[in-house]
This record gives C-alpha cells, sequence and structure tokens, in this order.
C-alpha cells in the first residue's frame, strides 16, 4: 500500500500536480488562504476555490538566522507574487541562504517536499519555491 | 482653535531591564512625573487611559491609581499591540473632545524583560503525533520556518527587502546607516537603554538576526513606562502663565488599521496605514512634513525607518534611499529623525513607546531637551505602529496658549 499523504496546509492540493487553491471573493475577486467569515475586501460572502499559478518572482525576502526552538535556521523566507497575481509566503528552496545568490525579482516555480511523517505513518507534504527554469 | 487638546505635563522613565521594579513602579514614576511637571495632582484628572500590551487584561489603570491615588474615575485599560500608547494617549484626548472631560492622564508602561524574538506562530514546539488539519489555514503542523517566518526581525526584514524591490538605491548599507545613525543619536539621550555608538562595519558585521537585519538594527526589549497629561483649552487658560507657556499643542492625533491591499494578510503592509495616517495628521494640523524640526518613528528594526521616511513623506516618492545616504535624517540634518536613538537604541517597552515618542517632542518643543536639543523646534511628529496593523501619528506644536 502506498505512503498516506496528507497536506500542510488545506490550501495546498497534491493531486493532479502540486498547486495551491485560494477562497476568491464572488463579488471583488479578492484572494484568501484562511477558512473566510466574509471578504476583507468588499465585505461579500460568497466564494469560490481559485488554482493559483505555480510560477511567478520575487518579490521580497529575509534570510532568517533567528527563529523559535526546533525550527531550523539559516531559511530563506520568500514573499512571491505569482504570475496571477496572487501574494504566497513560503521558503525559498534550492538556493543558498545568502543574499548574494537570493535575487529580488528572481522568477520562481513552486515545488512540494516531504515534511515528517506521524505515528501512523502518514507523510507531511510541505510546499515552498525554487528558482525558475533551473 | 478652541477645542484643541494640549499637553501639559510629561515624563518618562529610562528604558532598562528594571529587574529590581515591576510594571506598578514603572507606571507610577512616569505618572508622578508628569502630573508634577504639569503643576497638578491625580484629584485634577477626570479620566485615566493606561496602556500595557501585555498588563492591560491585569487592570494595570486601577493597580497603578491605587499607589497614586483612588479617585473613582473612570479608567480605559488599552492594548494595541506596539501603537498601545498613541491608543491610550487618544482614548484621553477624545475623551475631552467630547466634553466629558477637561483633564486626562495617558500611561503606557511594558514590563518585558528578556522576551526574546516576539513571534505570533501558536504552537511553539508542540507537534501533534498524529497529522490532523486545524487552525484557519488548516495547517498539520507548526508552518514557522517552512512557509516562510513570522518573526519581527524577518516580517520587517520583508517589508524594507520589498522596497527594495520597488525602488533604486537601496539595500543592506542604507539600513545599516539608520541604525548607525540611531545608535549616534542615543549618545545624547540619558534615558536610552543604550547609549553606545557603533560603526558602520560594526552593525554590518553584527550576528544577522533576519536579514537585512542585524542585531544592531533591532529594538531590544525592555521595561518602561511615559504618561502625559491632557488639558482642554478652556480649562488650561484657568492655569499659570508658566502652565499655560510649557503646555505644547496637539495639533492631529489620528489613528488608523490597516485597509485591505492584495496579500496583506500574507505578508503585513506597514505602509498603506502610515500613509493614511500621515496624510489624515497632516491635512488636520495644517502642516506639512517640510514644517518639521523632528520626527520620532517607529524603527522597530531599521528596515522599518527606511520604509516610512517615504510612508510619513518625509522624502521624494521612492527616494528613501537617498534620504538616508543625504545625511538628512541626521541630528543636524534637514529632517532630524528619531534625535532620541529611536527604538533602535532608546528601546521598545511595547506599551510606553507611543507616550515616550510624545515626550521626547514635546520636550523638544519646550526648548528642554538638553545636548540633544533640535535648535527653536517648533513643530514635530511622533508615528508608531504595531502589527496587525494599527498606526498612530502626532503632530505637536509649540503655540502660545
Amino acid at each position: 500500500m502506498a505512503t498516506q499523504r496528507i497536506p500542510l496546509v488545506r490550501y495546498l492540493m497534491l493531486e493532479p500536480e502540486p498547486h495551491l487553491v485560494a477562497q476568491q471573493c464572488g463579488s471583488c475577486g479578492a484572494r484568501f488562504f484562511d477558512r473566510r467569515n466574509a471578504c476583507g475586501s468588499c465585505g461579500g460572502r460568497d466564494f469560490e476555490p481559485a488554482p493559483v499559478a505555480p510560477t511567478g518572482h520575487l518579490r521580497a525576502f529575509s534570510i532568517v538566522h533567528r527563529a523559535d526552538p526546533g525550527v531550523a535556521v539559516p531559511f530563506v523566507s520568500a514573499i512571491v507574487e505569482t504570475s496571477d497575481g496572487t501574494t504566497v509566503r513560503a521558503n525559498l528552496l534550492e538556493v543558498a541562504p545568502d543574499p548574494a545568490e537570493v535575487h529580488l525579482g528572481m522568477a520562481v516555480r513552486l515545488v512540494t517536499y516531504p515534511a515528517g511523517t506521524d505515528s501512523e505513518g502518514t507523510e507531511c507534504v510541505a510546499f515552498g519555491f525554487a528558482p525558475a527554469g533551473v | 482653535m478652541s477645542d484643541s487638546v494640549w499637553i501639559l505635563g510629561t515624563s518618562m522613565t529610562r528604558f532598562a531591564r528594571h529587574a529590581d521594579r515591576d510594571v506598578v513602579d514603572l507606571a507610577s514614576e512616569a505618572a508622578l512625573g508628569a502630573l508634577t511637571d504639569g503643576g497638578v495632582t491625580v484629584h485634577d484628572l477626570d479620566v485615566l487611559a493606561c496602556g500595557s500590551l501585555f498588563s492591560a487584561h491585569a487592570g494595570i489603570g486601577q493597580q497603578l491609581l491605587g499607589q497614586i491615588g483612588q479617585t473613582g474615575i473612570g479608567v480605559y485599560n488599552v492594548a494595541n499591540a506596539c501603537a498601545t500608547g498613541a491608543t491610550a494617549l487618544r482614548v484621553g484626548l477624545m475623551a475631552i473632545r467630547s466634553g466629558e472631560a477637561s483633564m486626562a492622564m495617558a500611561v503606557g508602561v511594558e514590563k518585558m524583560g528578556k522576551m526574546g524574538l516576539l513571534t505570533s506562530s501558536p504552537r511553539g514546539s508542540k507537534e501533534a503525533k498524529v497529522f490532523e488539519p486545524s487552525g484557519r489555514y488548516g495547517s498539520v503542523r507548526s508552518v514557522d520556518g517552512i512557509l516562510g517566518t513570522k518573526t519581527m526581525p524577518g516580517v520587517f526584514g520583508q517589508a524594507g527587502m520589498r522596497y527594495a524591490h520597488d525602488h533604486e538605491g537601496v539595500g543592506f548599507d542604507q539600513f545599516a546607516r539608520i541604525a548607525h545613525k540611531n545608535h549616534l543619536h542615543s549618545v545624547l539621550n540619558p534615558l536610552a537603554q543604550y547609549q553606545k555608538k557603533f560603526s558602520l562595519s560594526e552593525i554590518k558585521a553584527a550576528p544577522m538576526m533576519a536579514y537585512p537585519n542585524t542585531l544592531l538594527m533591532c529594538c531590544p526589549t525592555g521595561d518602561g513606562g511615559a504618561a502625559a497629561v491632557l488639558v482642554s483649552s478652556e480649562r488650561l487658560r484657568t492655569l499659570s502663565a508658566d502652565q499655560r507657556r510649557r503646555a505644547v499643542k496637539i495639533s492631529a492625533s489620528v489613528l488608523t488599521s490597516d485597509p485591505y491591499v492584495e496579500g496583506g494578510q500574507v505578508q503585513p503592509d506597514v505602509n498603506t496605514l502610515t500613509r493614511n495616517a500621515a496624510d489624515a495628521a497632516y491635512e488636520q494640523a495644517g502642516v506639512g512634513p517640510e514644517d518639521l524640526d523632528l520626527v520620532e518613528l517607529h524603527d522597530c528594526f531599521a528596515s522599518a525607518e527606511l520604509i516610512h521616511y517615504d510612508n510619513l513623506r518625509l522624502c521624494e516618492p521612492g527616494g528613501a534611499g537617498d534620504f538616508i545616504d543625504s545625511g538628512a535624517p541626521y541630528r543636524d540634518g534637514s529632517t532630524p529623525v528619531n534625535v532620541s536613538g529611536g527604538l533602535i537604541s532608546k528601546g521598545h517597552p511595547i506599551g510606553a513607546t507611543g507616550v515616550a515618542n510624545l515626550y521626547e517632542v514635546t520636550t523638544h518643543l519646550r526648548g528642554e531637551a538638553g545636548d540633544r536639543q533640535i535648535p527653536d523646534a517648533r513643530a514635530g511628529l511622533a508615528h508608531v505602529i504595531g502589527l496587525g496593523s494599527s498606526c498612530g501619528v502626532h503632530i505637536l506644536e509649540r503655540s502660545a496658549a
């Protein structure tokens, strides 16, 4: 039997290809990743799931050297603007945590990887971004 | 303006790690100092607003009156992230503007000790044995360090790097220069937590917290209190000539929260609400950024100060890098910023900060700032921002009552 997998967060879809899904306001089109009560932009109450483009560019970053216990450092925290204009926060992967290696505006793509297994053998799948076209 | 509200008295404790004193001691020192400075007593107050992010729930305002005088007045305990102090001040001001009070006291106080990183990660190190989606994002484990960072040095680091993405001439050197300036300024401020200057190379070589912010570009945690006694124009007219001469006019008082912007719930937008608050304050006061003799702004991190040059309209749009490079915000420059040493060096006991920066501006407008006095200061601006987000902007003017 194949290993059971579960996404790190509800807005990460593993099938058919890994991608993110936002809750999109039916009135104004604003996108959110959390459970919604109403729209923070217009107050609308109807939402529909909207797939988010898996590519984009690096809008901002920080290289984090100090974090809570249990968090591996250093890591690159990235703010990505996807090609459909959605803002996503995740780690930047496959790049050295060095300001000489991380470039504002660089093209990135969504990637997934295993991030731990629970006591029942279920594997958590996390996402991040990596340089595109590498 | 007949409905103006005035700062009659103000005081602050030294910001430090006060191991032997609790939060009530610090609030009391600040409050008694402000009453003495204003030439009034606790019996003259109609209302008290006491801001403390970590002690508001414990009734810090009543605990304070328990020490300095239980007169039975209404007490408002205020918590509003790093804008707590400015919010407390506005509670007092609104009470006077409403006509319910003619004299109010606002106190901001915090006892933090060595709290370390302030993170908003809700789970900490306790991980579930069996993965089960929970919370608003349906996460199965802590996401800090996987889906980026929510630590303050990182969040504000990203805010600064986003500005660097959008504008020329901004990088590590500019952020380092801001920390250099604020540490240098603090040498003249006996109430600052640190009073030590550092070279640019020392600042850049300090341990990296979250690029671009090294340890010397981050504010410390600490303990302290600050207070201000506010009075209506009508009541001020009944006071002595000396009290009237030293009173400083609150020409603008504004509080904003963050309006919706795309992505603002992913990476906090600390810009829009600050611009909105600044624009409203300039409008209220009839004062422009070019009229300001000093500015105390919320430099929780060097990367934050840089973007607020632009947000507060102190520089040309997009020109924050040139602004610091030109030396304009140094105390001998065209727009002195954080001559107190700022949060980076003066310290940031959260609830106290938004009152302490009004203390600083008031002290300069009165010509009582001693070695660090900005000559002939007539108008100044004080700004705070708390993530979440809340922004307070006040403009003060020296003006014969």
